[in-house]
């Protein structure tokens, strides 16, 4: 019996082995394994054996029933691996077809711009203020130490609805408005963005309605070299840190003294290009100290609170970062234009 | 301002810098220096040639046959000017020169004789053609000077100047002189600078023998001072003075008006010259004008007067704008001998109305409107005598004949070291502060660190501390100042919650598809009120108009954005960009008056629109244009960012598809309109089906609540349930899936519709709408009878409302 045991496990252990699919391997299950099989029969006619051999031939049986079922399992692995490998093989694509598109938009430039601005100037303790775009001629001029007459008006002249009315032609009301809303004795830290208009015909450089961002910081001892720690800061955080900047005079009838920054050439490094017409420098922005007739007139005491002001456009500084030639492409909205700057 | 270097050394040393570092220099201290360039390239080899001999060519009527003499040897050259003539002193560019433009000078043969190089005009040298003296437009150029024949005539003729151009700022108006610029450059480069005194040597005859002056308006012309020359020659101005003026881009015209012009270079003080014999009477009278009084200028224009204006008269006749144009009658001619020369202050506000309503801009009123110096008038009319004198064989009467009320007192001005320091950041000492006045060349007292500065009158723009800071601080140096950053007490910066849903408004419809815009507020008349939503339309009386708009194009404030955004559609589609889906956040602004006279109310609007094939997978034959339903998901959506529940009702607007167009309500208020745009208007704009939203965008950031609470989650499960119902195809599914809610109330927490069918097996007429319901309760696990029963309730309400029959 021992011998037949043996036999039947050689026999089993071979059909496995050739067993090609899982039906042909189930059929070896069947035919070994089954309750009609050679080992249920082998184990049927134990009866016949002494008491001695009865447990030996038994414990033998039960091994080879596992062998050859451990042997089908491990049969059946692979064989079921082999099947879904190749229902895999089956399932194949080609991933290089294109992809289904997800519609994506972008934020225009300008939007990119002054949000940058506005981030920045948040990590400075700043606040965002608005103002609205048709400004009483008191908040646009007077109040800016611009009174009717003054010759620098001719420097902007300005859409009118009413001699008292106008499109803001400066984000610059914004301080005498916020200053006055501040009444007179809060410090002020804010910048405001927003659209202004001039009359101006559009052409590559100009454009009758365009983009600022103005700033303003006032409280006690406030000191021109805050006004360029502040500015240093802004034009290597947007310009880059191995940018430079100076301050050299200028005018504005709001504030004083009056300066312009400028900031090295990004293509030359400051040594002279035709970018920056030879001198190393690029204009980006106008400021000063807030002048004592505008802080007087919002209210605040010039003998005790000081301040400084700056005015920046961020078509411009789209033009200089991104190269953009002429300022009516952030105007007429050309798809092919807007999705350049997606990731702006 | 052009500022010639070889003048500016006349007052200044400015050896040892070259003219980029000198401008270097003067833009970081005080003016911008718009551009640094000699006023003619680089040439060689032309020199002074006397015109020997001068006499036809043999081979062609218009061409010279010349012999000159250029020192070493005697060129033959062919001109071909026609002011050529023998005894001439001329420019010659020998063989082997090069001239501006890189024209090299040959040898060459012009009809079979030789010519061996070319006498030469202005223009050929490299002279700006509007500077070209009138003798000389048409022909070469010809000395009149005492020259030496074989010297360098580029040197003679000063073209190796170099140029500064400064950009100046209206307070700077002391740099529209040489003197202003000659004091700035002195104190940036710490050099000493006195003006020279101006010499005259008047005959014992008086002045006053010759005229009399009267101002009837002293307040608008405070000094009047008039000169009289006699015996005057009209002539050519030496070659120094030519050549001063020419550098300053002012073209020589004779020596009287050459030496005005060149007083009002170097002093800033315009001066005018009248024909003393044509000047009709023995009396100057400085008036305003009278109504509809007339004058012919210089020009020999006539120009109709006005009482804002002020004229300079015989007693009876204007004889000159004062400070912006001389008359005709009276002008300096070639047969004039006895000159009345006029020295006078006008107040900066009369000469720019003048100036304003004349359209008359000059170099005389550029300077009389920024504010002449008080103390300069006088001495400019004495500085044109000398030269008058000297140049043009003049005699200068004793006296100065006057009106005056001009105060010259130089502001005051106190500083402290310790206040500088406090504004600037700095730690300047007293004794710095001291050096940089001196190098302004302002007057001070000092006691400690207290300075009483007495600024000169040329200094107009200076009168405050602040400005006081400003010079000190430039000639301390910008470059000086210490980095520091605002102390105080800090402040939280941050975004309203405005700005924060600006931003998120903004990125989920650029994460939706869309691309913002930004178009213009300024628009037509007719598209001012196109597309514009019921409850703005409500409270604006009309669209808000400019004064004087610069073109029809830009008249109107807007009230709605579309009209502009549909323009930027029409703008790709020429340009064969077909897929578009733009949105824009912006103004809008409304006006409830007729007749403005407060500032309208600006309201922020979002609107977007969309045309063409919203998406696209060809391969996969996938293919979806825009139409309603992507216009409204989209809002859905935004609907759903904001938590904020938006309903719609089909709404007829002008200009939008009568049959896709719904108004959007929030809490009952119209708060807009989304749709497709009439199919009309969509031709007129060369558009295809193009579908809008626009929304009251403050509302519904007015009616955005942060949400604060937690929410629990669900911890029971939720039960589905389809019906299907069939209604009369007029039905709104909408209202239908409100009566679901309504009715199923509390249990039913969600509705969905997921299939509307008309056609085969439907009675004609009728569509059937199948819903999703959700049923929970938060609480517990619901029962089938509980549903049953919601279900059965909601079922009889549709029945009621909606004619909804269950579908079988």
């Amino acid at each position: 019996m021992k011998d037949r045991l043996q036999e039947l496990q050689s026999e089993a252990l071979g059909k496995v082995q050739q067993a090609e699919d899982l039906k042909a391997l189930q059929d070896v299950r069947i035919a070994y394994l089954g309750k009609k099989g050679p080992i249920t029969e082998v184990l049927r006619g134990m009866g016949k054996l002494s008491k001695e051999e009865r447990p030996v031939i038994g414990q033998l049986a039960n091994e080879v029933r596992e062998t050859i079922s451990e042997a089908i399992q491990t049969k059946q692995n692979k064989l079921e691996e082999e099947a879904l490998e190749k229902q895999l093989e089956e399932e194949s694509i080609d991933v290089t077809l294109p992809g289904r598109p997800v519609q994506i938009g972008g934020p225009h430039l300008l939007t990119s711009i002054i949000e940058e601005i506005e981030d920045l100037f948040i990590g400075m303790g700043f606040e965002i203020k608005e103002g609205p775009e048709v400004e009483t001629d008191y908040y646009n001029f007077e109040a800016l130490n611009l009174p009717k007459g003054h010759p620098a008006r001719d420097m902007q002249d300005s859409f009118y609805i009413t001699e008292e009315l106008l499109l803001r032609t400066h984000t610059s009301p914004v301080q005498a408005r916020t200053m006055k809303q501040k009444d007179g004795h809060e410090p002020v830290r804010m910048i405001c963005p927003g659209k202004v208009y001039r009359r101006d015909t559009d052409d590559a450089t100009h454009s009758h309605q365009f983009t600022q961002v103005e700033g303003l910081v006032v409280d006690e001892n406030i000191k021109m070299s805050d006004l360029k720690g502040v500015l240093n800061a802004f034009a290597k955080q947007m310009f880059g840190s191995e940018r430079d900047i100076r301050l050299r005079p200028s005018f504005f009838p709001f504030t004083e003294p009056s300066v312009e920054m400028d900031i090295s050439c990004k293509v030359c490094g400051g040594d002279g290009c035709s970018v920056c017409k030879g001198t190393g420098w690029i204009e980006i922005l106008g400021a000063g100290m807030v002048h004592p007739n505008v802080l007087e007139m919002a209210g605040y005491d010039p003998n005790v609170y000081s301040g400084f002001a700056f005015g920046m456009g961020p078509e411009r500084i789209a033009m200089l970062k991104y190269g953009v030639d002429d300022i009516r492409h952030f105007y007429t909205n050309d798809i092919r234009f807007l999705k350049q700057y997606h990731k702006a | 301002m052009l500022v010639s270097l070889n003048w500016l050394k006349q007052y200044v040393d400015i050896n040892g810098h070259t003219p980029e570092e000198l401008a270097e220099l003067i833009t970081k201290t005080g003016i911008e220096v718009e551009s640094v360039a000699p006023i003619a390239e680089k040439m060689t080899d032309v020199v002074v040639g006397h015109v020997q001999s001068c006499e036809q060519h043999p081979n062609a009527d218009k061409l010279n046959l010349c012999q000159v003499d250029v020192g070493e040897e005697t060129l033959q050259i062919i001109c071909g000017a026609p002011n050529i003539a023998s005894g001439q002193k001329v420019a010659v560019a020998k063989p082997g020169a090069v001239l501006p433009g890189d024209f090299k000078i040959k040898k060459a043969k012009l009809r079979g004789v030789e010519s061996n190089g070319m006498i030469c005009s202005l223009q050929e040298l490299g002279v700006d053609e509007k500077d070209v003296p009138k003798e000389f437009a048409d022909g070469i150029f010809v000395f009149h000077d005492e020259v030496k024949i074989g010297d360098n005539a580029v040197e003679l003729l000063n073209l190796d100047d170099i140029i500064i151009e400064l950009g100046l700022t209206p307070n700077r108006a002391d740099c529209l002189s040489m003197l202003g610029v000659a004091y700035e450059v002195a104190a940036i480069l710490d050099q000493p600078f006195t003006p020279q005194e101006e010499v005259i040597n008047p005959v014992e005859e008086p002045a006053a023998d010759y005229i009399s002056v009267k101002v009837e308006a002293p307040d608008l012309n405070p000094y009047y001072g008039a000169f009289i020359i006699k015996d005057v020659k009209i002539g050519p101005s030496p070659l120094w003075l030519r050549n001063r003026l020419i550098a300053a881009g002012v073209r020589p015209i004779n020596n009287v008006v050459d030496i005005t012009n060149y007083v009002l270079l170097e002093y800033g003080q315009p001066l005018h010259a009248f024909d003393l014999d044509r000047f009709g009477s023995d009396q100057v009278v400085v008036r305003r004008a009278k109504e509809n009084e007339t004058i012919t200028t210089l020009d020999e224009q006539e120009r109709i007067l006005k009482p804002e204006h002020l004229v300079i008269t015989n007693g009876e006749q204007p004889t000159a704008i004062a400070g912006v144009m001389g008359g005709a009658d009276s002008e300096v001619q070639e047969d004039t001998t006895n000159i009345l020369l006029e020295a006078a202050y006008f107040h900066p506000n009369a000469v720019r109305t003048s100036s304003k309503d004349h359209g008359l801009r000059s170099e005389a009123s550029t300077r009389y409107e920024k504010g002449v110096d008080p103390n300069r008038v006088n001495l400019a009319g004495k500085k044109a005598c000398e030269l008058l004198e000297k140049y043009a064989e003049g005699t200068v009467l004793n006296g100065v004949v006057e009106f005056d009320d001009l105060n010259r007192e130089p502001e005051q001005v106190e500083i402290t070291t310790s206040h500088i320091n406090e504004r600037l950041g700095t730690g300047i000492s007293d004794e710095e502060i001291a050096d940089i006045l001196r190098r302004l060349q302002f007057g001070y007292e000092q006691n400690g660190e207290l300075f009483k500065v007495t600024v000169p009158t040329r200094r107009g723009d200076v009168e405050l501390f602040e400005d006081m800071l400003e010079e000190i601080a430039r000639i301390y140096g910008y470059d000086n100042l210490p980095y520091t950053l605002p102390g105080g007490a800090s402040q939280a910066g941050g975004l309203t919650l405005h700005q924060q849903l600006k931003r998120k408004v903004k990125n989920y419809l650029q994460g939706a598809g869309l691309d913002e815009t930004i178009t213009y507020s300024l628009t037509k008349a007719n598209r001012a009120e196109q597309l514009v939503s019921r409850e703005v339309k409500e409270q604006a009386k009309a669209a808000v108009r400019l004064a004087m708009p610069m073109s029809e194009e830009h008249s109107h404030l807007r009230l709605s954005i579309l009209p502009e955004l549909l323009d930027s559609l029409s703008y790709n589609i020429a340009r064969k960009q077909t897929d578009l889906a733009y949105y824009e956040l912006g103004t809008v602004f409304i006006s409830e008056e007729e007749q403005v006279i407060v500032q309208p109310k600006e309201q922020l609007r979002l609107s977007g629109a969309l045309t063409g094939e919203w998406h696209v997978h060809p391969w996969q034959q996938e293919k979806k244009s825009v139409d309603f339903f992507v216009v409204k998901g989209i809002v859905e959506g935004l609907s759903e960012l904001l938590d904020l529940p938006l309903s719609y009702q089909q709404a007829k607007l002008p200009d939008m598809h009568p049959g896709r167009t719904a108004e959007v309500f929030l809490n009952n208020q119209v708060i807009g309109f989304i749709g497709q745009i009439h199919p009309k208007l969509q031709n007129d704009l060369d558009l295809k089906e193009t579908y809008v939203f626009d929304l009251n965008a403050e509302v519904l950031f007015d009616s955005y609540e942060i949400e604060e609470a937690f929410q629990a989650i669900p911890k029971y499960p939720s039960i589905n349930r389809d019906i299907a119902l069939v209604v009369d195809e007029q039905s709104f599914a909408g209202e239908i899936a409100d009566t679901i809610l309504e009715a199923g109330a509390p249990l039913v927490k969600d509705v969905r519709i997921f299939d509307v069918y008309q056609g085969e097996h439907l009675e004609s007429g009728k569509k059937s709408i199948a819903f999703n319901l959700l049923y929970m309760d938060p609480n517990r696990t619901l029962k089938d009878q509980e549903v049953e029963k919601a279900h059965e309730k909601i079922l009889s309400a549709v029945k009621e409302r909606h004619q909804a029959e269950l579908r079988g």
